[in-house]
């Protein structure tokens, strides 16, 4: 009796996967759905310490998706795969993209060093990514399949030194840094070599200090800073354990101005700090208030529509980012992803929605920079930070 | 390093130091009465948070009322991670009911991404508690001081029911030989799954003050402190609740020192647990407390 319902039970239980085999086939890559699906892989943490920031980039490669549906008179899909914040998990998730879903080409990540961990797998199976927000140079460096539509590091550094030196007066500055991830140590470095450059000084960099993801304790740190009296304290890195900085640097009594980098702005940040992070400055891709382009006016009105609330920088670069994509399919004529690198590689003054895009020899794009501030509890503009030509 | 910037570092390390002994008294109970180490202990931890948050983001309780409940349906959840993943594998070989552990530990990990979303939260603080005061030149929030006194109080109150009460003596029988004490009428399995559910109090009091501490929650939080509290047990000597508690507050005050000593080791903190660990193990495998006291819950 028991083994004849345990039979039972399997037989169901096969039927269910089978059953749910049938309905994904004809999304699943059938011979006869390739013709009229072109796949785009969207490869962001949606898990994990970074979730906030691959959220807002979906968001916007979605509302791009929704307003731009067709291309070559096919309908395009977006295949979402989770790198789970992890670098590990970047690979796989990216190789699964390529290979098993047979995507034509590539958005994201949210976070260089899943970029960078995704890199070698673009390169060799010959699939264009353009990341949204990656900014570490290494990402597209030697990689002629890797292309951003944002700026890059040495100049967000440079830009928040020339904040620290001119805007705050700051003389002497400490680090406090994500030390496992590679956004962090590099925009820490840009920084550091901008700011011993504008004040002369080559110890104007008090102290280096470092955490790990997913640390919440860092009494110990701050204390160690506070102690070298630094003007400012410059503190790249991910936005939970950022805003968790922040805050228990107000609960020792350490009243020293932070700044930041692009990955402040997530809403978790403010949620996280609260009133702790008002003040806190940070430079980035993009401002609501500043609209840039045709295109900057149509996603802002379209994304206040569906999300009823101001989208953040990440979101208008994920929404560029799938725009760039569709217009080099468009300019290819074909869903060969060699031709379509071919094509995203002769990106030229494309209006984003974040900005006018053109892409140089190592397929980045050459932007301003944003700054903002913590206001009231929310991300208010401050300045734009023309590039250095 | 002055007067007040070490006793700023001291209370610190205390107040973390509390709450690892929190959550490793629950591993060290289950130790002693089951040998088994239950890896779901952290993910229980983790759940308590998510718990508290809902209680009061979603069903807007107040705090209080919210710190209850949840208090009450952690142990609840860690009652019946036992039933469900353990009970049944009672009479099963020790490697069968840790990777059934394991495989629970990673199923609330699922379940909470599933449920609550991969997106970090911000843990609702309570003002009364969180407030900065300032003794002499040392600067900290009033939890930081709570959070060692109410470790001390439910420690005493743990060791009053396992050494004063007739639970207590069933535990620490089952402790020594379930068949024995099966034989003298103690209902084994009750006792087994009160002790998840004592584990599992201690959890959720950890977690509630750990969230209030860092206010910022995710699925995966769980993990980390869960392997750190685990070595804090191990190196109190697995098996005895004194042991734990000691263990605890010498990996959350070495960690804090380690950084304000060796400042140029700030990356290397996590591994300032692991490194204890192995050392711990080579030199005094039973841990710090393993022999001096023979009673194990």
């Amino acid at each position: 009796m028991k083994k004849s319902i345990c039979f039972l039970i399997v037989l169901v239980m096969m039927f269910a996967l089978l059953a749910g085999c049938s309905e994904k086939a004809p999304t699943g890559g059938g011979a006869t759905t390739d013709d009229d699906v072109i796949k785009i892989g969207v490869f962001e943490p949606i898990t994990g310490a970074n979730a906030a920031g691959g959220a807002l980039e979906v968001e916007g490669a979605q509302l791009a998706n929704k307003l731009y549906p067709e291309v070559l008179g096919k309908k395009v899909e977006l295949v979402i795969a989770d790198n789970k914040s992890d670098v590990v998990e970047a690979a796989s998730a990216a190789a699964r993209l390529v290979e098993r879903d047979k995507v034509v080409a590539i958005i994201g990540s949210w976070g260089s060093s899943y970029s960078m961990a995704a890199g070698d797998i673009v390169r060799n199976q010959k699939v264009p990514a353009v990341a949204a927000s990656a900014t570490n140079p290494l990402v597209t460096l030697d990689n002629d399949f890797y292309f951003r539509v944002c700026f890059l590091d040495p100049f967000q550094g440079t830009v928040m030194a020339n904040y620290a030196y001119n805007n705050l007066g700051a003389r002497k500055v400490a680090i406090i840094r994500e030390v496992n991830n590679d956004y962090a140590v590099g925009l820490a470095k840009f920084f550091e070599d901008a700011f011993v450059e504008l004040t002369g000084d080559a110890n104007a960099i008090l102290e280096v200090t470092n955490y790990n993801t997913g640390d919440q304790d860092f009494s110990s740190q701050l204390l160690n800073i506070s102690q070298k009296n630094p003007d400012v304290i410059f503190a790249p890195g991910n936005f939970t354990e950022s805003a968790l900085i922040i805050k228990q640097a107000k609960q020792l009594g350490i009243d020293i101005p932070f700044i930041g980098g692009d990955t402040w702005e997530t809403p978790e940040f403010i949620d996280i700090g609260q009133q702790d992070v008002e003040g806190a400055v940070f430079s980035t891709f993009f401002t609501s208030e500043v609209p840039i382009t045709s295109e900057s006016e149509i996603f802002l009105k379209e994304y206040r529509a569906q999300y009823g609330k101001e989208p953040a920088a990440v979101t208008a670069l994920g929404y560029d980012a799938y725009l760039v994509i569709l217009d080099a399919i468009e300019r290819a004529g074909s869903t060969d992803p060699e031709k379509i690198r071919d094509e995203i590689a002769k990106t030229k003054n494309f209006p984003g929605a974040a900005g006018i895009i053109t892409l140089d020899e190592n397929g980045d794009a050459v932007k301003s920079a944003v700054i903002k501030v913590v206001r009231n509890g929310e991300f208010v503009y401050l300045d734009t930070i023309e590039p250095i030509e | 390093m002055s007067f007040s910037l070490f006793m700023q570092h001291l209370t610190n390390g205390i107040s973390l130091g509390s709450l690892y002994a929190l959550i490793a008294i629950g591993y060290t109970m289950v130790y002693g009465i089951l040998r088994l180490i239950n890896f779901a202990h952290g993910e229980i931890f983790m759940m308590s948070l998510y718990f508290a948050f809902y209680g009061v983001a979603i069903f807007a309780m107040p705090w209080y009322v919210s710190f209850i409940v949840t208090v009450i349906i952690t142990c609840m959840l860690g009652m019946l991670v036992e039933r469900a993943a353990y009970k049944t594998l009672r009479d099963s070989p020790r490697i069968t009911v840790m990777v059934s552990a394991i495989g629970a530990s990673f199923f609330l990990q699922n379940l909470a991404v599933v449920l609550f979303g991969g997106r970090p939260k911000a843990f609702p603080t309570v003002q009364i508690f969180t407030d900065v005061i300032k003794i002499g030149t040392v600067s900290l929030q009033r939890l930081t001081l709570i959070i060692p006194v109410a470790t001390i109080m439910l420690l005493y109150s743990l060791l009053y029911l396992v050494n004063k009460t007739k639970t207590g003596m069933a535990m620490r029988a089952v402790s020594k030989d379930h068949e024995t004490a099966r034989l003298m009428g103690v209902d084994v399995n009750r006792t087994i799954t009160i002790t998840f559910g004592i584990g599992s109090i201690l959890a959720a009091f950890g977690g509630i003050m750990w969230g209030m501490k860092f206010p910022q929650i995710q699925p995966f939080m769980g993990v980390m402190p869960g392997l750190k509290c685990f070595i804090a047990a191990v190196i109190g000597g697995v098996g005895n609740i004194y042991g734990a508690v000691i263990g605890g507050f010498i990996l959350g005050i070495g960690e804090i020192m380690l950084v304000a000593m060796l400042p140029q080791l700030t990356g290397y903190r996590d591994a300032f647990a692991f490194v204890l660990l192995i050392v711990i193990l080579l030199l005094k495998p039973t841990g710090i407390m393993g022999e001096k006291i023979s009673e194990k819950v």
